[in-house]
């Protein structure tokens, strides 16, 4: 209830000039923007979509990964992987939760999710087809969120920085371990290195569709920018990511999957760094509407999930209904 | 003698907290809500750390330079010493409830009573593992009584789930040889003197529930000489898989 009356009193009240104008001014003088301040419609709407999406990403990426829990081929790589999972469900958890700051339920997001009308991470609707996936996925897909959340963490919406910079330190030791365990393989037996190697060429590309389209097709980008919610537009993160990697492709002896990729000493305002190929876009929208190999899959697990247990949450809320009674009849 | 004795009863503590960690570990994602698919790797966490801490202990004493991992993706079904509860599938959640709360009322109490084992790492795991089970106890006990004392619905599936475990029960309480001769020098706690308690134990939470206390039933056993259920099987076949394929790769 609480949360509907937000959402109407910005859509009711006139976005005036001098409003619109005092906002642009906090937002650049760097204050941060917390839950009760009044903020356009669009600001929250903008943020609303963005760290729903985020959180379901999370829920949805606990999936492909979870696939290996039981497989794992060690004790100590097994707990890891398990604490891996549960971390990114926390992340989740705190999403979800800087989102209802914005007026917006748990509930109702999840709703969105299993309907399929909520977008998450089109990186989660591949599948995990051997152990290697594990460690490309902490390195390349850690990898890459990392870039994009670093900078979230001085976004302008105080709750979502705030969850950020707990999820980054997690993040970046999710990454630390990704790439350990492809260490180890591409030091390992020639089946263990061309299982790493296949990894590699499997989630190279969807990595970089992780950071959205080119500036130049990028709809939200713009405004997003000049609210600094974002700092970075998707190209510079891209770049940012891929001379970070390269090098340490090389230091693993694993072929990154571009044959164009190359050293370009104009790029970086002349600092240099890696010029790639033509990303398959068509794939990108292609996955991102849930026609990717295992996305009908992914909803269909979350889906079961939720419906498997809704007797469970219904106990739940029927004990806490029985003993408020039974509370209220001893008062 | 001793330390084969010694060594075994280690592994047959150690399978119960791997098999059952391992479980738990195969919700994760699936829970009925976000915060039981934190809540459940956590317990599942500290009983696999419990295992492995348990299997390198064994791997000492028995003296053969066996790891951990050899241990748990090494031996085959009829060499794994779990009891039976600890392997039962994950029918609903009523069931993995109630057998977690079986388990770790049992745990609690011989973690309590393994406080002055003669040997040095068992007193420390017992150190550390009251608490964790302290919290394993709350978190599932809670559980059945919502359960119990929730709707039609779940009042059903958790009557089925105590009617489905009842035959696992006294097995926990039941000394394999090797475990009775490290009761009688003083390594491991005595199983049977557990039994008066944890039923007093789950009694009380039981009647919160408003469950009926299980029925006596011929008690199924086998776990401590290796005969399982089918589902032992199938769980060891996809945990060992990659050990299995790729024999002697280091991960
Ligand atoms: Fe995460
Ligand atoms: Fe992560």
């Amino acid at each position: 209830m609480y949360s509907q009356g937000l959402l109407k009193q910005d859509t009711a009240a006139v976005e005036s000039e001098e409003f619109l104008a005092a906002f642009q001014d906090r937002i650049d003088a760097e204050e941060k923007i917390e839950p009760n301040d009044r903020m356009p419609a669009a600001y929250r709407k903008t943020l609303v979509r963005q760290i729903g999406q985020h959180a379901h990403s999370e829920i949805v990426g606990m999936l492909p990964e979870g696939n290996w829990i039981t497989r794992a081929p060690t004790l100590k790589r097994k707990a890891a992987l398990l604490a891996k999972v549960q971390d990114e469900g926390g992340h989740g958890l705190y999403l979800y939760a800087a989102a209802e700051t914005l007026g917006v339920s748990r509930e109702k997001m999840t709703g969105e999710l299993l309907a399929g009308t909520a977008k998450y991470s089109s990186i989660f609707n591949y599948p995990t087809l051997s152990w290697a996936d594990i460690g490309a996925i902490g390195w390349l897909v850690d990898g890459a969120a990392i870039m994009n959340q670093i900078p979230l963490c001085r976004c302008s919406y105080g709750p979502y920085a705030r969850a950020m910079i707990r999820i980054c330190r997690e993040e970046s030791f999710h990454q630390r371990q990704g790439f350990e365990i492809m260490t180890r393989l591409s030091q390992g037996s020639s089946e263990q290195k061309s299982m790493a190697q296949d990894a590699l060429d499997r989630w190279w590309w969807p990595s970089l569709m992780m950071f959205g389209p080119h500036d130049a097709a990028s709809r939200h980008s713009e405004q997003s920018m000049k609210w600094k919610i974002k700092r970075f537009t998707n190209d510079s993160l891209r770049q940012k990511f891929i001379d970070a990697i390269v090098p340490q492709a090389e230091y693993l002896q694993l072929k990154i999957p571009d044959p164009e990729l190359k050293w370009d000493p104009e790029r970086n305002d002349g600092a240099g760094g890696y010029a790639h190929g033509p990303i398959d876009w068509d794939e990108f929208r292609r996955v991102l509407k849930g026609q990717g190999p295992m996305a009908r899959e992914r909803l269909r697990a979350r889906r079961e999930a939720w419906e498997t247990g809704a007797w469970v949450r219904e106990a739940a809320l029927a004990h806490a209904d029985k003993r408020d009674r039974q509370r209220a009849q001893v008062a | 003698m001793g330390c084969a004795a010694f060594a075994r009863a280690l592994l047959e503590l150690a399978d119960d907290h791997l098999i059952l960690g391992h479980r738990l570990s195969e919700c994760c994602g699936h829970a009925p809500i976000l915060e039981e698919d934190l809540a459940m790797p956590n317990l599942a966490l500290d009983l696999i750390g419990r295992a492995r801490e348990l299997y390198s202990r064994a791997g000492e004493v028995e003296g053969l330079g066996r790891s951990e991992d050899e241990f748990a993706y090494l031996r085959s079904e009829r060499e794994f010493l779990n009891c039976l509860l600890v392997e039962r599938p994950n029918r609903d959640f009523a069931h993995i409830m109630l057998r977690q709360f079986y388990f770790s009322n049992f745990m609690e109490l011989y973690w309590l009573r393994a406080a002055d084992s003669r040997d040095a790492t068992v007193r420390g795991a017992a150190a550390k593992s009251v608490n964790e089970m302290k919290y394993h106890i709350r978190h599932s006990g809670e559980w059945i009584v919502r359960l119990g004392d929730g709707t039609g619905e779940s009042a059903r599936r958790a009557a089925e789930a105590v009617g489905e475990l009842q035959f696992y029960i006294d097995e926990l309480f039941i000394p394999s040889a090797s475990a009775e001769i490290c009761f009688e020098t003083g390594l491991l706690p005595d199983r049977r003197s557990m039994r008066e308690e944890w039923d007093q134990r789950v009694e009380r939470v039981f009647t919160m529930a408003k469950l009926d206390f299980p029925e006596p039933v011929p008690a199924l056993t086998g776990g401590r000489t290796g005969r399982h259920d089918e589902c032992l099987g199938h769980l060891l076949a996809e945990m060992q898989h990659l050990q299995r394929v790729y024999p002697g790769a280091e991960w």
